[in-house]
């Protein structure tokens, strides 16, 4: 058990430091030069290169990259150029928004998709089977900023319940900051709910035919009490790895969504900061959010081994 | 890029089938506008962002002079002035009473202060030229400055009515970037990085009262969201809309009010005039005679635009209409392409920048080059590369930009500007117009100075950016036309 951790929190550094890296060399080949940003187009060539100079951006990329990574270590991501604060209080500010919408969308997705794969599984192979399998093949095959779209024309512009976006602030009166989250939260949640709906109904009906299920049948339980007992447990395992994944997925996904509904979040930032060469604000909300995944990836390999005791076993071994 | 398009088509039509009725709520005194991109800092006496006059020119900051709707200069904290006989002197009596948002009180020494720190050597302004033509800015008393010239200055009442020129407070100048204090009819109340910005009527304004008391400035970047925002009635008002496209959905509808107004952007095919085979004359006459204006027009900017024959924007009193100096003619343009050397044509780049001007524009310009053998390879990149690559290296054949400083036919004096058009004739024009000050001097120099350009072919000259905004049909009071970066609140009112 204790090998199978620290093997798990060993692969999870690792990860971080070879992102990091990645990170910063892709972000670096990136052309344009950001003191020329700043300044524009009218500074004389001296001014953007003494600008450079001040910011770093002389010196060798071995030595950038090893004092940008020692100040990650750290907590100090540096100052963002655009906006001249620290990197590192802009990220914990957007999040306040990013955070909330992700939890919320996954939420959403879960308490949708879960139902109606276990629903879609009880009735496998009848009408309302295929009926459902049908309703989650749209929702993913629907992009979620045109799915956006379509939920603001409805419930903003045609029937004016809900804002077309924007973000009223948590401290201002937090049932409108709730309130502008809901639209963009189900437009992410809808083609994660549908990906969770199959995956949910393939596993348990994977699981029904499973021997176990057959003895405890045979022990006088009927089939649908053997598959809420011991099947919807083993069907967990997959759609675990799924919500996983899911997160990843739905933190990309602000990005997109956070632009259609205006939303202040990490997604805009990350998108205004690669617009503006922000280089070192746009470096530390991907790192930010590569330890959020890869946090996420090894809280879940962890809840495998409460779900499956033979990982656990296999760590003894 | 196919599925921005798809994605937009599709939303288009849906807005039109969705047919939506919304009372829209009468807000008698407040406002809420939606821009395209949030500005860096709220200082214009530090930084060139548009974005920044967008909010405070007029409105939170004021200078000696300011620049109206029709870009005429205006009284503001300096009520009236003098100018000696030989265009030297200026003597400003300043507006009494006037308070700064902090309380404290406004005088002669708060403009000599701003003067000087915009003219320092440490100065980050933008436009430091404004101020490089003053020798000396000295108190008189404590509602008279005088401002000495180091020579006549034709513009320098326009100049000194920009944003960078804006008269501020020592004691918290250095704030301004996140905190402004002004003296103008508004003053700062919040800003939510990355969403909006509040504005509210300062109650110690001394001047014509305001009737929007609260004004909120959304930041939208996306055209889509735009469009939505506007017909929930979540904004009430985008001064420049971000899609040229969507103007019909507008149009039609009698909620909205549709002002088109131009620019002070000359949107030009730029070109590199010491790059072969561009360096000839020959063909960069040949492609101005093979440029379909309004064909440019139609299919980048759906409509928009005014057809510009040189660099000059055509609301300029001193414009001249020079768009038929090469008129459209293929044979003509072949000619010249043969007598150049270049029968068959040959093959060129041309870099595009993000703006859909650019984009759009280039695909068309590239099918009417093709038309006399020209084959123009089509390089999208993104504002960081084009500062990089054209601007700064100077690396590249052709490029479509929008160039939006007022008055900013200078730039073609400048031998090491990225058009690289090397004319000491046209060097020689630019200082006389600079010395020039009476009105009839100024016109023909700058007759002359257009033709010059025209004649010469530096750049392909292609239209006036227009300024189009769509604004809740009552509220009225806006600018049409941008002859200044700005969104000035203070004129603005709801209908009863």
């Amino acid at each position: 058990m204790v090998g199978f951790f620290l093997r798990r929190i060993f692969g999870f550094i690792l990860t971080i430091f070879i992102a990091s890296l990645a990170i910063f060399l892709l972000l670096d080949i990136l052309p344009g030069n950001p003191a020329r940003f700043i300044l524009g187009i009218n500074a004389s060539a001296n001014s953007v290169n003494m600008l450079a100079e001040q910011m770093g951006l002389n010196q060798p990329i071995w030595q950038r990259f090893i004092s940008w990574f020692l100040g990650l270590l750290v907590g100090d991501f540096g100052i963002s150029h655009s906006q001249d604060i620290s990197v590192f209080s802009l990220i914990i500010e957007r999040l306040q928004i990013t955070l909330p919408l992700a939890i919320f969308a996954m939420i959403i997705a879960v308490s949708i998709g879960l139902p109606i794969g276990i629903m879609a599984a009880n009735r496998h192979g009848k009408i309302s089977d295929s009926f459902l399998m049908m309703l989650a093949q749209t929702g993913v095959a629907i992009p979620n900023f045109w799915f956006g779209m379509l939920l603001v024309l409805l419930f903003s512009v045609t029937l004016g319940w809900l804002p077309t976006g924007g973000f009223t602030p948590w401290n201002e009166n937090y049932l409108l900051s709730l309130k502008s989250l809901i639209l963009p939260a189900i437009a992410l949640a809808l083609p994660q709910a549908a990906i969770l709906a199959r995956v949910m109904r393939t596993a348990l009906i994977d699981v029904s035919h499973a021997n176990y299920i057959r003895t405890a049948q045979a022990k006088g339980q009927t089939k649908k009490q053997a598959i809420w007992r011991h099947g919807v447990q083993n069907a967990m395992l997959p759609v675990l790895t799924i919500l996983g994944l899911q997160f990843a997925f739905l933190i990309a996904g602000t990005i997109i969504v956070e632009n259609v509904f205006y939303l202040p979040g990490l997604g805009k930032l990350i998108f205004t900061a690669i617009s503006e060469r922000d280089l070192i604000l746009v470096r530390g909300a991907l790192i930010v959010l590569v330890i959020a995944v890869t946090f996420i990836m090894l809280i879940i390999d962890l809840l495998y081994a409460l779900v499956d005791p033979r990982l656990r076993l296999r760590g003894k071994q | 890029m196919f599925i921005h398009s798809f994605k937009k088509s599709i939303f288009i039509a849906l807005a039109y089938f969705i047919f939506s009725i919304i009372g829209a709520f009468a807000q008698s005194s407040e406002i809420k506008l939606g821009l395209v991109l949030e500005p860096p800092h709220l200082d214009p006496t530090a930084g060139a962002a548009a974005a920044i006059d967008e909010i405070v020119y007029a409105n939170v900051f004021e200078g000696l002079t300011r620049i109206d709707k029709n870009g005429a200069v205006q009284p503001s904290l300096a009520t009236s002035w003098t100018i000696s006989d030989d265009n030297i002197n200026y003597i400003f009596n300043l507006k009494s009473g006037v308070t700064f948002h902090d309380g404290s009180a406004f005088n002669a020494d708060d403009v000599v202060y701003s003067f000087e720190r915009a003219m320092g050597e440490d100065s980050v302004n933008a436009q430091k030229g404004i101020f490089s033509v003053i020798e000396e800015v000295r108190k008189v008393d404590p509602v008279t400055v005088a401002i000495q010239l180091k020579q006549p200055t034709g513009d320098f009442l326009f100049n000194i009515g920009r944003g960078d020129a804006i008269i501020v407070e020592k004691a918290t100048a250095e704030n301004n970037k996140t905190n402004p204090i002004g003296t103008g009819p508004y003053k700062f109340v919040k800003w939510d990085k990355g969403s909006r910005i509040i504005l509210e009527a300062s109650l110690n304004y001394v001047g014509e009262p305001v009737a929007i008391k609260k004004a909120t400035f959304v930041f939208i970047s996306d055209p889509n969201t735009a469009i939505a925002a506007m017909l929930a009635g979540d904004i009430d008002g985008f001064p420049i809309f971000p899609a040229p496209e969507s103007m019909e959905v507008f149009e039609k509808d009698a909620r909205f009010n549709v002002l088109v107004g131009t620019t002070e952007g000359e949107t030009i095919l730029a070109t590199n005039n010491k790059k072969a085979p561009f360096d000839n004359i020959l063909v960069r006459q040949a492609i101005a005679h093979t440029i379909d204006r309004k064909a440019i027009i139609d299919g980048a900017m759906f409509g928009y635009g005014t057809p510009i024959g040189s660099h000059f924007a055509p609301h300029n009193p001193h414009y001249i209409d020079k768009v038929n100096t090469y008129p459209h003619d293929l044979e003509k343009a072949k000619e010249l392409l043969t007598k150049a050397g270049f029968p068959e044509g040959f093959k060129a780049t041309i870099k595009l920048p993000p703006p859909s001007y650019a984009r759009r524009g280039g695909q068309i310009i590239a099918s009417q080059l093709r038309e006399i053998g020209i084959d123009l390879e089509l390089i999208n990149i993104d504002w960081g590369q084009w500062l990089e690559d054209v601007f700064t290296n100077k690396d590249y054949d052709l490029t479509i930009v929008s160039h939006v400083e007022p008055f900013d036919i200078g730039i073609y004096a400048n031998p090491d500007y990225y058009f690289q058009f090397d004319n000491k004739d046209f060097r020689a024009v630019m200082e006389q117009l600079g010395a020039t000050t009476n009105d009839e001097g100024r016109r023909a120099l700058s007759y002359y100075a257009q033709d010059f350009l025209a004649r010469h072919a530096v750049n392909g000259y292609l239209f006036q950016l227009a300024k189009t905004g769509v604004y809740d049909a009552k509220l009225s009071g806006m600018w049409a036309n941008a002859p200044v970066e700005g969104n000035d609140l203070t004129k603005m009112v709801w209908a009863k």
